[in-house]
């Protein structure tokens, strides 16, 4: 029997289209149909300043979209050959572990949902709710921040700011113990996840699996530590990797991360430098608020910015950074001019989704369930 | 702000595995290299391509197993007008390079990577689907983000931003 499951169903996380062969419970064949949610960013960042690009980045995994702000920005300042001040970085550092954590905790309480364990959904989104307080503190959004810019950061985080993330940082480790408590120990949740959805390492590389998907087979890669960007080097965290390659795997490696990414956080709290939080180039970063009531230089300046954009030298990069999904990538193609070449996003989810069918066939209908909620997709992202 | 001119000179990057494995197979399959912004990219000719990335899957010293993205740009009107672009990753040397196929503008298509990657199979329908490059050896080539009914390729630089309706 053919069964169609989504485009409209709960447990897809957005519109997600699986086609299903089924003999009985079991899945013979399964075929995932994706492009529901395509909107043509792509498309439109051509047609767009560089720095017009940053507000389309938060759309597409509006999940962690400071993930996608820094993404953008650092294969735009790779191309540009931009210093960034250490401070930017150090908060760069700082809200992307939170973004993490954001992601994490949404996935985590949406996943355990779909499995059946409805109260770690009301815990999770309890402390989402602070990070998207925090979120709001500094960029006046909760989801789409648009809050990091080409050469720096937008704005100097309010005074309150670091005070209110240390706050929410001490508390998170026993949060985290709480939603361990439900669900790690659980019979239930080990019925449903252990031994469930298995793939292997070299499967899970030879599909293109990128993040926990992937550390959970036993691959230990993680772009924050192997091949560090805006100053990851200066951290001290731990990768969690598990090797059985099941639901559970992930979910643990999952777990983990929301600790370590606590740690980051405290770490990026205790050493944050002083200083400024965009680069000296005039020409690239806007000037302050004041500097353009009291200068003339800085008024062209912010003037020419607006109005032609600024030229960034021809040239291509590939920029990839760890996001809570896995390999999130910018492949940024300038041809001289102020507008992008040509800007394309790799998608962790749409790799990490090749892995389904494997994970799927030949196991029961209600585990696909399972297996869709641990490789956290979002469909933004995927369709773009 | 100073970029250093990229290194286009072969023998200048030989050192770099990617290109090491490849002059010791076949000199006649990279057109160009170059080194530009600390990436590498290697241009290979396009009836190489799959057996190039097969033999940089297996490499023993540096074997990149791992196909992190297929994408294209379109050059238009420029001739050969499309790039079709793969980003290859070395899990166990974290090393990366970029290999680029050269397509003229009527009927684009290649050999697929599929065989030798299965992870290729979403990008490179992408890249059929947006770009129209036909991929031949490819197991399911059929649009993935747009409807199946649709006619033209998006991301072509000839077509226009609001669509043509």
């Amino acid at each position: 029997m053919i069964l169609n499951m989504g485009p409209q169903h709960p447990s897809t996380h957005g519109v997600l289209r699986v086609i299903l062969e089924i003999d009985g419970e079991n899945v013979v064949r399964m075929m995932p149909d994706v492009g529901y949610l395509h909107t043509g960013i792509e498309k439109t960042c051509e047609a767009k300043f560089y720095q017009q690009v940053v507000p389309l980045t938060d759309r597409i995994d509006y999940l962690c979209p400071m993930t996608n702000n820094l993404c953008y920005v650092l294969a735009v300042e790779k191309l540009l050959g931009l210093e960034i001040p250490p401070r930017a970085q150090w908060l760069r550092v700082l809200l992307n572990e939170l973004t993490r954590i954001n992601s994490h905790l949404i996935w985590l309480g949406t996943h355990a949902m779909d499995i059946g364990a409805l109260t770690v959904f009301l815990y999770c989104f309890r402390e989402r709710e602070e990070v998207l307080r925090l979120f709001e503190a500094v960029s006046g959004q909760r989801m789409m921040t648009s809050y990091f810019r080409i050469g720096g950061i937008a704005l100097e985080p309010p005074l309150d700011f670091f005070d209110r993330v240390r706050k929410f940082a001490d508390g998170f480790a026993a949060k985290v113990d709480e939603y361990e408590d439900l669900l790690t120990n659980n019979p239930i949740w080990g019925l449903r996840t252990k031994g469930v959805a298995v793939i292997a390492a070299e499967d899970a590389v030879a599909l293109g699996a990128s993040g926990p998907t992937l550390r959970g087979s036993g691959v230990d890669i993680d772009l924050r530590r192997d091949m560090p960007y805006t100053g990851y080097e200066n951290f001290k965290f731990k990768v969690p990797v598990r090797s059985e390659g099941d639901v559970y795997a992930r979910y643990l490696c999952r777990v983990e991360e929301l600790r370590e990414s606590n740690k980051i956080v405290t770490q990026a709290l205790d050493g944050m430098p002083d200083g400024p939080i965009k680069a000296d180039a005039p020409k690239i970063v806007l000037p302050d608020r004041e500097k353009m009531k009291t200068q003339m230089e800085a008024l062209i300046h912010h003037f020419k910015i607006i109005t032609e954009g600024f030229a960034v030298p021809a040239g291509e990069v590939y920029q990839a950074v760890e996001s809570p999904r896995g390999e999130m990538g910018y492949y940024v193609v300038s041809d001289g001019g102020p507008k992008p070449y040509r800007v394309h996003m790799r998608s962790a989810c749409l790799a990490n989704m090749q892995t389904l069918p494997k994970m799927c066939e030949g196991r029961l209908l209600a585990d696909v369930v399972a297996a869709i909620g641990s490789i956290d997709i979002v469909l933004g992202e995927i369709d773009r | 702000m100073a970029l250093a001119p990229p290194i286009t000179d072969v023998d200048q990057l030989k050192a770099h595995p990617a290109i090491a494995r490849l002059l010791a197979w076949n000199r006649a399959a990279i057109e160009a290299v170059k080194f530009d912004r600390d990436e590498m990219t290697i241009v290979v000719e396009r009836s190489a391509i799959r057996e190039a990335c097969a033999l940089l899957r297996d490499d023993p010293n540096c074997p990149f197993n791992y196909i992190a993205d297929v994408t294209c740009v379109d050059w238009y009107p420029a001739d050969p007008r499309f790039e079709v672009i793969y980003h290859l990753l070395s899990i166990p040397n974290k090393e990366r390079v970029r290999l680029k196929v050269r397509l003229a503008g009527d009927s684009p298509a290649l050999e697929s990577v599929t065989s030798v990657w299965p992870g290729a199979n979403y990008f490179e329908r992408e890249v059929f689907d947006l770009f129209g490059i036909r991929f031949s050896g490819h197991p399911y080539l059929r649009r993935i983000q747009m409807p199946e009914n649709w006619e033209g390729h998006p991301l072509r630089k000839d077509y226009p931003v609001e669509g043509y309706r």
